[in-house]
């Protein structure tokens, strides 16, 4: 820190990040509460759990060698240059920098911002497998896309010099495609492989209806996620920075807060589009699903999520539109997928997360056609055909393929399902009886004192 | 560290054990290596029990009609 106002800039943005991590934790506490509200009684437990231990998994992999990925594979390696071995030094498990460093303030907050979008990656994942995935199959898929899919995908669409940035003019600065595409497409990769819980499909394919055992938790859970993705959104800019620090095309001293590509926004414009696509979501939905609480919730996050993309740069009647087009869509698409290829995705993630990231980047595209993606020389403009081939490579490449081939692997192996009769009987049903013993022997002890 | 009586600006690293930092790292990982294992170890053997104890089809139709 040069001097006070560098000292100033460093801690308020050590701060900014530090706030960005609690308000995220909120995510993870709602999709906890959406996928146990979501299950039924005799697997809420083994779900809780499920969801849970994909904090410490994630965590401590992406501490190992997922940060290491998002400094070191910018270039690909091999498309616009290699590894940066340089950048990746000073972001391994053995930096300094990766501890308790006077010198150092910025790292490890950073690194926490971006592993709340790793769980959050993970946990959208969780939810449509609940009930019938083994955990320990669950939790090598989390580390997976939590640790190495998306960070990947991270590096490549969502660092000021990935990749795509310079050739596709890749634009997602609130990441449609970079957590919501390719998680959607991950977790389809999974139920492809995994099949619908028994009796979600009648003998001649009607699907049915397998109802939350607690509707109020889920409508809970998806409004903590709501007030988490606003903490989302601000880790996903710089909050300040000057011309300078950017060193790239803009003139002038005024500094700014910029998105991850260190383009210039304001948290004012975000907000304003953050409100505006969450509203066009949430009233396009409760029309579509005929104010159905669970599609209602749903369609306010699929409508963030599709205009999240372009968010740091639309007009708010543009994100309230958009967000309305992704909530329709997603709403629609889920059932049409449900019934013509029987995917029992429970909560509904593939449609909310998947379609509506992949639609929002497509529209960014069309919308935003011709801006400039990044402040610096050199990099392609913002164009459909870069945000469409984007979103192939978030949904299909990263998301959906690797997710199918691991669990062909893990079906093969007989370790990614649980047992038939464990399944019917509930994964819960051993700590349920012997609940119900404890309660019974008190109670007659109880009435023995008499 | 062995005091603070030191210019800020010249500090760097605090933490103890400062060079074994790989050494730190492959510790981590075995850890969390062995979790995996023990932990699907575990997965197995409450499934065994649980099939045994209450995997008869009489057993099966009660969990259907008690915890729902």
């Amino acid at each position: 820190m040069g001097n006070n106002l560098d000292a100033l800039t460093t801690v308020f943005t050590e701060f900014y990040y530090w706030v960005t991590v609690v308000f995220m934790f909120l995510i993870h506490v709602g999709f906890c509460m959406y996928e146990v509200g979501a299950s039924r009684w005799r697997n809420h437990l083994h779900t809780l759990m499920k969801n849970t231990m994909l904090i410490p998994l994630v965590t401590i992999t992406f501490y190992f060698f997922g940060w290491w990925i998002y400094w070191a594979l910018p270039n690909g390696p091999g498309i616009t240059g290699p590894i940066l071995w340089d950048m990746g030094a000073a972001n391994t498990p053995w930096s300094p920098n990766m501890a308790t460093h006077l010198g150092d303030r910025i790292t490890g907050v950073f690194w926490a911002a971006f592993l709340l979008f790793s769980w959050t990656a993970a946990s959208i994942v969780s939810g449509s497998v609940i009930e019938r995935i083994r955990s320990s199959a669950f939790w090598i898929h989390a580390v997976l896309i939590g640790s190495v899919f998306w960070i990947i995908d991270a590096a490549w669409g969502w660092h000021y010099g990935g990749w795509m940035v310079q050739i596709l003019g890749y634009h997602d600065a609130y990441a449609s495609g970079v957590i919501h595409a390719i998680a959607g497409g991950y977790a389809l990769g999974i139920l492809v492989v995994l099949g619908p819980r028994i009796g979600k499909f009648a003998a001649d394919g009607t699907p049915r209806d397998i109802l939350p055992h607690n509707p109020w938790l889920v409508t809970i859970g998806l409004f903590l996620i709501y007030t988490g993705f606003w903490g989302f959104y601000a880790a996903c800019n710089v909050p300040i920075i000057a011309p300078s620090g950017i060193d790239g095309l803009i003139t002038g001293e005024t500094w700014t807060a910029t998105n991850i590509y260190l383009g210039p926004t304001t948290l004012g414009a975000i907000t304003f589009n953050f409100l505006m696509s969450l509203s066009g979501g949430l009233l396009m939905a409760y029309v579509v699903s005929k104010g159905d609480p669970f599609w209602t919730y749903s369609g306010g996050l699929a409508g963030i999520i599709t205009a999240s993309a372009g968010n740091d740069l639309y007009h708010p009647i543009q994100a309230m539109i958009i967000g309305g087009i992704g909530a329709y869509l997603a709403f629609k698409l889920h059932y049409f997928v449900e019934r013509k290829f029987k995917i029992d995705d429970a909560v509904g993630a593939v449609a909310v997360h998947g379609y509506a990231g992949f639609i929002g980047l497509v529209i960014c595209g069309f919308v935003l056609w011709g801006y400039p993606s990044s402040p610096y020389d050199g990099y392609a403009t913002v164009n459909p055909l870069g945000q469409f081939l984007g979103a192939i490579i978030m949904f299909f490449v990263l998301g959906f393929l690797p997710a199918f081939i691991v669990s062909k692997i893990m079906a093969g192996a007989g370790v990614l399902r649980i047992p038939r009769e464990v399944e019917l009987m509930g994964l819960d049903f051993k700590t349920l009886e012997e609940s119900e013993e404890s309660r019974e022997n008190f109670r007659q002890a109880e009435k023995a004192l008499v | 560290m062995e005091t603070w009586a030191v210019d800020l600006a010249d500090v760097g690293a605090v933490y103890p054990w400062q060079g074994a930092e790989v050494i730190m790292v492959i510790v981590g990982v075995v850890f969390w290596l062995w979790w995996h294992v023990a932990q699907v170890k575990g997965e197995n053997e409450e499934y065994k029990a649980d099939l045994e104890k209450y995997g008869s089809d009489e057993q099966i139709k009660k969990a259907l009609d008690t915890h729902y």
